[in-house]
């Protein structure tokens, strides 16, 4: 079963301990310039939201790649760029709607995340799970366990105030 | 790599800028962080020079493990001398601002000299730019870090910046950075209020090499399950520091009424869970959030519930905002704790000292040494609310004769008062003590006693001495690196072995601030957590330094030595009331009337507490006034200080 990256930002507290591991992992130094996930924020209000590649089946970056450089790794199934054919255009990175494709201005190339080749450490290391790696058909799981929460509270509240009437 | 992170003087009386490296030398004697900057500051300040003057040197540091792969580095230290004390200004917050300044190049700024017009430090990428100010100045903390995001046109700047109370030269005013991370203790903001020095903007994007990434990566997930295995962590995690609050005043340690009562009673509105509940009303079940590479995530966030600040969002309150704003002034009311602590954040304003210092001054109304035509109509009385809202922004503006005495500082404030005021001030060294109550823990009130900045929990507090841990345990922990075999007690009430547990935290804490590691992944609330052992591993993964864990000690040991030895220089002297190793009176004089049994009716025996002291002076190598002695600065290696090594 293929696996994907959850992220549940309601949970993330901000740390950003993922853009560090991200960097490390990927390229032994510690830079979040170079981390594939990058955590926004909106410091006034205390929102933190993580933003990554969602490796989209119908991929912008791989339509839009004029030497069809970026193709789907067949045993993960996440979008890679094989950089002996980029040409460092950056279209990729334009058409991004989630701007998960990212531009390393130090080498010079573009990057994104690859899932670590199967054990991705963001999610390894982020202990409130703010991002999981899960199979793919779990992905909507938690919203539907909340949204029946929500239900079933408000069919009971609709009948407590029945009652009450 | 780590260790490439240069140092920058920086001369804001002329504008000049130099750049160093920070020798390999000079990092195995110091690392950085808390421990250079004190080397820096004996090295870089005359004796007796102004606080408030272009002499006077303020270091910004983050520690030597900023920003790498090891956990929750995301400490900032300031180091001064301080105007509030006349002695060692020091003080360290958390965020995100040291690892931004580590990517943008460095790891340490030692600025000196006074800028005739408000200005700000860029620094981006091994470049230091001196900015005008003059469009920040009067803003408040989070006004100016969003303005100069703006102006500069990025959203991810890290800023280090005061408030109005630091433009004020209020005596305790701090340095802040993002919502609530405070450099609080100390006054370091009214220092870089002297040098018109509004704030100090960084962001970088250069490597930090890591010296074995893999192993670096291994061993902070290792530290991480330990520190999130902790129960103290996780309790921390999920209510913030109030439940130390809430543990803390059951048994009987909070201050109330000033110093009057050791439990501030029928505070449900302001325990933890309380706390909590309006937390989670406003921003929903997850609503911790953390410091930079942090799993504890110990801060809450919250929106104030009702009042005239309503709806105003904020992150806290911490322990000590409900001791300062809660307990101390005996106003128990959550609206009050979570206005008082909103304010201090956007006024930049340390927490501690002004709940402390109002609620003498409330002492003092109620005693009749402080009278209405002093406070200017304002009812100073204990438990009155507005009264306490009131002082807060007198205070930080310097309004009216009282806001203006009180914004100079305790002992300052108690000259100007007269009377006896002085005997009713609860201060070490000039520092206001947190709103904690030593008296039935001769460890801590030895703690607050000695530490090297005044009246403080975070220099050398066994906390752990309240958990009662069979003395094996206490033995394991207290006997590493260096081996310990004199007497250590399980019962909190003991005067036995506190000196060398107090010698003891003091090295952890050292330790831990020249790293930049937090003190929640330490010795400090929980006994499992790591110390000199895994920062000798993490030190060595992340910037390839090979040290024992013993080596680390020695480096504690000596920076703690500077310290004394910038204190001494000062002035200090063991017996000084103002300015010594000692204890208001009251600590000696006055039993704990509230609290569990075994609280109540205790005082600290001045005879055993002499002899503690004594003792501590012997652990370190210090003479019987507490001078370090001529072989204990040999073995330190700082027997020819200032040696001006950077």
């Amino acid at each position: 079963m293929e696996k994907v990256l959850m992220i549940n930002y309601q949970k993330c507290t901000g740390c950003r301990l993922c853009e560090l591991v991200c960097s490390v992992m990927h390229d032994g130094v510690s830079n979040p310039a170079r981390s594939r996930i990058k955590v926004m924020k909106w410091e006034s209000e205390g929102l933190y939201i993580p933003m990554s590649c969602q490796q989209c089946e119908d991929a912008p970056c791989m339509n839009v790649c004029p030497v069809k450089a970026i193709h789907r790794d067949e045993d993960l199934g996440f979008v890679t760029v094989d950089y002996d054919v980029c040409i460092g255009c950056r279209s990729c990175v334009a058409v991004c709607p989630f701007g998960a494709m990212n531009y390393n201005i130090i080498d010079k190339k573009v990057f994104k995340c690859d899932l670590c080749g199967g054990d991705p450490q963001c999610a390894r290391f982020c202990e409130v799970k703010a991002i999981e790696y899960v199979d793919a058909d779990r992905i909507s799981i938690g919203i539907k366990r909340v949204a029946a929460e929500r239900l079933s509270t408000a069919q009971r509240d609709a009948a407590a105030l029945q009652a009450a009437m | 790599m780590a260790l490439n992170r240069k140092i920058a003087f920086i001369d804001l009386s002329t504008g000049d800028i130099e750049v160093k490296p920070i020798p390999l030398d000079v990092r195995k004697k110091f690392l950085g962080g808390r421990g250079l900057d004190a080397y820096l500051l004996y090295n870089h300040t005359k004796k007796g020079c102004d606080p408030l003057g272009p002499d006077n040197t303020l270091m910004v540091s983050g520690g030597i493990l900023a920003a790498t792969c090891a956990s929750a580095t995301a400490r900032t230290h300031f180091m001064a001398k301080s105007p509030l004390t006349g002695l060692l200004g020091s003080a360290n917050m958390g965020g995100f601002f040291a690892p931004e300044l580590a990517w943008a190049g460095f790891h340490h700024l030692v600025i000196k000299g006074k800028s005739e017009k408000p200005v700000y430090l860029r620094i981006h990428n091994g470049q230091i730019e001196i900015r005008d100010a003059a469009h920040l100045w009067g803003k408040t903390t989070t006004e100016t870090q969003w303005a100069i995001r703006e102006e500069l046109g990025d959203e991810d700047i890290k800023s280090a910046v005061i408030g109005p109370a630091g433009e004020n030269l209020v005596a305790y005013a701090n340095v802040m950075t993002g919502i609530k991370n405070a450099a609080g203790r100390t006054g370091m903001g009214c220092v870089m209020g002297s040098k018109n020095l509004k704030a100090i903007a960084a962001r970088g994007t250069m490597d930090i090499k890591i010296a074995h990434p893999v192993d670096a990566l291994e061993y902070n997930k290792r530290f991480i399950d330990q520190i999130t295995s902790a129960k103290v962590n996780q309790t921390q995690g999920s209510l913030g520091t109030p439940f130390i609050w809430g543990a803390t005043n059951c048994w009987g340690g909070i201050r109330t009424r000033n110093f009057q009562y050791n439990q501030c009673e029928n505070a449900d509105d302001i325990e933890p869970e309380r706390i909590d509940e309006i937390c989670t009303e406003a921003m929903g079940p997850y609503h911790m959030t953390g410091c930079f590479g942090c799993q504890v995530h110990c801060r809450a966030q919250y929106k104030i519930p009702s009042g005239p600040y309503a709806g105003k969002y904020d992150e806290g309150p911490e322990y000590t905002s409900l001791g300062a704003f809660g307990g101390e002034p005996d106003c128990k009311s959550a609206e009050t704790v979570l206005t008082g602590n909103h304010l201090v954040d956007q006024y930049g304003i340390d927490n501690l000292e002004i709940g402390s210092i109002i609620s003498w001054a409330m002492e003092l109304y109620e005693l009749g040494i402080l009278t209405s035509k002093d406070t200017e109509g304002v009812d100073l009385r204990f438990g009155n609310d507005e009264a306490l809202i009131e002082m807060i922004h007198r205070i930080c503006y310097r309004k009216g004769w009282l806001g203006d005495t009180l914004a100079d500082g305790g002992i300052p404030a108690s000259e100007k008062i007269g009377k006896n005021s002085f005997e009713y001030l609860i201060q070490v060294k000039g520092m206001n003590n947190l709103h904690s109550d030593e008296r039935a823990t001769p460890a801590l009130a030895l703690g607050i006693a000695t530490g090297s900045r005044g009246s403080d929990h975070l220099r050398s507090r066994p906390a752990i001495d309240l958990y009662h841990l069979p003395e094996k345990i206490l033995r394991q922990i207290y006997s590493n690196p260096v081996p310990y075999d004199g007497p250590l007690s399980s019962e909190h009430t003991a005067y036995e072995g506190k000196p060398w547990q107090v010698f003891w935290q003091e090295n952890c804490y050292m330790g831990v601030d020249c790293l930049g590691i937090c003190k929640y992944h330490t010795t400090f609330l929980g006994a499992t957590l790591p110390n000199f052992e895994d920062w000798a591993k993490v030190l060595y993964y992340n910037t390839g330094i090979e040290m024992s864990p013993k080596e680390i000690w020695d480096v504690a040991e000596r920076c703690y030595n500077i310290e004394r030895l910038f204190n001494l220089r000062e002035g200090m002297t063991r017996n000084d009331l103002k300015k010594g190793d000692t204890l208001n009176h009251r600590y000696f004089d006055e039993p704990c009337r509230r609290g569990a049994p075994d609280v109540i009716g205790l005082t600290i025996d001045r005879d055993k507490f002499k002899k503690m002291i004594d003792e501590y002076y012997a652990h370190h190598g210090w003479d019987e006034n507490g001078v370090p002695t001529a072989e204990t600065l040999k073995r330190l290696g700082l027997d020819k200080e200032p040696s001006r090594l950077l």
